[in-house]
């Protein structure tokens, strides 16, 4: 069983779209969608949930105004400013750290389990998915991927799966870490622009930090030509390498509004390109 | 007045109207890259960089002639940063969130704390406009700490525009945590509408006044314009996909430079937001 | 000899789970596979990072001398070396086979992590 993320430093590239295909051409898969934060495969997946349960990022300071005394202890050492002049925690800066519940002279501080969002399993025509709701606003989105991508991983093991499909999260910080660390195989996906080879270089040097093989896709590669092959030299001189291309396409929008992947809307610029990048994937992580 | 520029959605043209918004307020702007995991504004600013600053955690570090393996630093520890194991004690300085627990509750005062970098703030000037951001070091997780660091660098005379991460977790509370007002960048299909949503829900339960900027107006359908008049959100300025701006982008140019026409929306943008929130503009050409 | 194994269930005939930090239950047996505890590690399965390590704690307050497991992360490595806790790795097939293999000297000690750290 192998394990795929799709990632791609800079937003709005076509990550998503893209993973969708993947998981539409790929057999026997399973797919997580570990972009907690702003989730968008369950857009095209159109999935019906068949099982649902709450998820508990971290604990969360909580004082009891019966037994506070006022004293400020806990204000004054919270690093994180999250106790208000009321004496108030600020459940969005505080950090779960519990430094002020061991502190309080009255013991008027416990630290209590806060839900931070939904994860589910769910059947899609592409086969099981599993995804999760950060409540927005909600930390711990790190720890809902990681459990996104664990649930995945036992179904893959336990219906004997080839592959989970992983929808990963922009950026190279805390949520991207998760969604990479340990996989078998990271494609970025980036477009011919400075920003997206700017962030392109970062995400590539996170994923090369965890020493796991990378291809690269860009997207949109006819809009700025120029661009691309700078994109293109950069990848031969790091040894990165290119999965394909796939040009600017309309149809990718025109399937979205229609909650479909490209590749099932027949053949097309863009849809033929996925095809035959995903061939190409598909060889590299076997081999 | 500090307005925060948002999308939920990554690769919306957040970066292209706080950018261009500066731009055209020249001398009366600050703009600060709050997006420290793929700060792109430089891209289409050129700053000089005037000076960078390294952003630090305290992270432990345990004195062992002291130490009297009592344990107290491993049971208050919240994030297995430091585990008294054996016949010693560990730190584990990646997993730390630096809130010195350990430290302050040691009964033998054998734990110190010693810095963590997480990345840099850097300051300069853009033209006229002062040029603030934040980058997160590869590999290191905790962007909010360094995000809070860029914020220190607000100047409160000048119209303060902090462009912030997608998405709507903690690095976009942190960020948009005390503006005056949100812009809320989307574009018309059906993920920019999921994350706005998803986007709008977050800053709403801080109360900041928001409004929103369709970005490739004449792409996808007409569902954002919908949710936007269903919650009452002011729809701000519509930019139509134009190939000058796209090739503009890609090239590193802002947007007020591929289609000068825009900058006077831009100006009548912050006019907008001051009547919206009901404190003169700073910015204002008037 | 105290010995950890990390196992899908709470006999010594049970599978082995390859994940340290992350496996349901850790089984503590002596020489001769005579179980002596079985750790439910169920609150550790769905910790965020820092698994390995209070898993490692675990077992190393329990004066345990050897852990044999699938893979094992930097820092949980990290732990155990400090507690003086040879590493036994690319264990499978049940304890009690696990237990044979390390009487005929046939399981490989790690001298440095096999898996890398995970979140």
């Amino acid at each position: 069983m192998k394990e795929l993320t799709v990632i791609s430093g800079k937003g709005g590239t076509g990550k998503t779209s893209i993973a969708a295909s993947f998981a539409f051409l790929a057999k026997n898969r399973v797919l997580a969608d570990c972009d907690v934060d702003a989730a968008d495969l369950h857009i095209l997946a159109q999935p019906e949930i068949i099982h649902q349960e709450d998820f508990f990022g971290g604990k969360k300071a909580v004082i009891d105004h019966d037994k506070c005394s006022l004293c400020g202890i806990c204000k004054e050492n919270c690093r994180y400013s999250a106790i208000s002049a009321s004496f108030v925690v600020d459940h969005t800066a505080c950090e779960g750290c519990a430094l002020c519940h061991y502190l309080c002279p009255e013991s008027a501080i416990t630290m209590e389990e806060t839900l931070n969002g939904k994860w589910f399993i769910s059947n899609t025509r592409f086969g099981p998915m599993v995804h999760a709701n950060l409540i927005p606003g909600e930390e711990n989105s790190g720890k809902l991927v990681a459990l996104v991508r664990n649930q995945a991983k036992l179904i893959a093991e336990e219906r004997n799966m080839d592959i989970v499909i992983v929808d990963g999260a922009p950026g190279v910080g805390c949520p991207v870490i998760s969604s990479i660390t340990g996989v078998d195989h990271v494609v970025v996906v980036t477009e011919p622009t400075m920003s997206g080879l700017h962030d392109m270089k970062r995400a590539a040097e996170l994923v090369r930090h965890f020493n796991i093989p990378i291809s690269l896709v860009i997207n949109k590669w006819d809009i700025h030509p120029g661009m691309t092959a700078e994109i293109e030299e950069f990848a031969k001189s790091g040894n990165i390498s290119l999965a394909g291309k796939i040009p600017y396409d309309r149809a990718v929008t025109d399937s979205m509004v229609k909650r479909r992947t490209v590749v099932e809307e027949g053949p097309g610029p863009a849809s033929d390109a996925i095809i035959e990048v995903w061939e190409h994937l598909n060889q590299r992580i076997w081999q | 007045m500090i307005v925060a520029v948002a999308s939920g959605k990554g690769g919306t043209g957040k970066t292209t109207v706080a950018t261009s918004l500066a731009l055209v307020l020249e001398t009366r702007s600050q703009i600060l890259d709050c997006d420290v995991e793929e700060p792109n504004c430089h891209i289409l600013l050129k700053p000089t960089i005037l000076a960078t600053d390294t952003v630090n955690l305290p992270v432990p570090s345990v004195d062992l002639e002291k130490c009297t393996l009592c344990g107290k630093c491993g049971e208050v520890c919240q994030f297995s940063a430091i585990v008294p194991i054996g016949k010693t004690v560990i730190a584990f300085p990646e997993l730390c969130h630096g809130c010195g627990a350990c430290s302050m509750l040691c009964p033998e005062e054998a734990i110190h704390e010693v810095p963590r970098s997480l990345g840099v703030v850097e300051t300069g000037m853009a033209g006229s406009v002062e040029f603030v951001q934040g980058r997160i070091r590869i590999g290191e997780a905790m962007a909010p700490p360094l995000i809070r660091a860029v914020k220190t660098r607000i100047d409160s005379d000048k119209l303060a525009i902090l462009d912030a991460p997608p998405g709507a977790s903690c690095p976009v509370i942190t960020t948009v945590k005390g503006a005056d007002f949100v812009i809320m960048v989307t574009e018309p299909t059906p993920f920019g509408l999921n994350d706005l949503v998803i986007a709008v829900e977050a800053i709403q339960g801080l109360g900041i006044p928001m409004g929103v900027v369709i970005n490739r107006s004449d792409i996808g359908d007409s569902a954002v314009k919908d949710f936007c008049h269903n919650k009452g959100l002011p729809l701000l300025m519509e930019v139509p996909h134009h190939r000058k701006i796209a090739e503009g982008y890609a090239k590193g140019a802002p947007l007020i430079e591929s289609m000068p026409e825009y900058a006077h929306k831009f100006r009548k943008l912050t006019d907008d937001i001051s009547m919206i929130i009901g404190t003169p503009s700073k910015g204002s050409s008037l | 000899m105290k010995i950890a194994v990390t196992s899908t269930g709470k006999a010594v005939e049970s599978a082995i789970d390859p994940r340290f930090g992350r496996a349901p239950f850790i089984l503590i047996v002596d020489d001769d596979c005579n179980l002596i505890e079985a750790i439910d590690n169920s609150t550790n399965v769905n910790a965020f990072r820092g698994a390995g390590i209070q898993a490692a704690k675990t077992i190393a307050d329990r004066k345990v001398d050897m852990l044999l497991t699938g893979r094992c992360g930097p820092n949980a490595f990290t732990a155990l070396g400090a507690a003086g806790i040879k590493v036994g790795i690319e264990q499978s097939g049940t304890i009690r086979e696990a237990i044979e293999r390390v009487k005929k000297n046939e399981v490989s000690f790690a001298d440095k992590p096999n898996a890398e750290a995970h979140w």
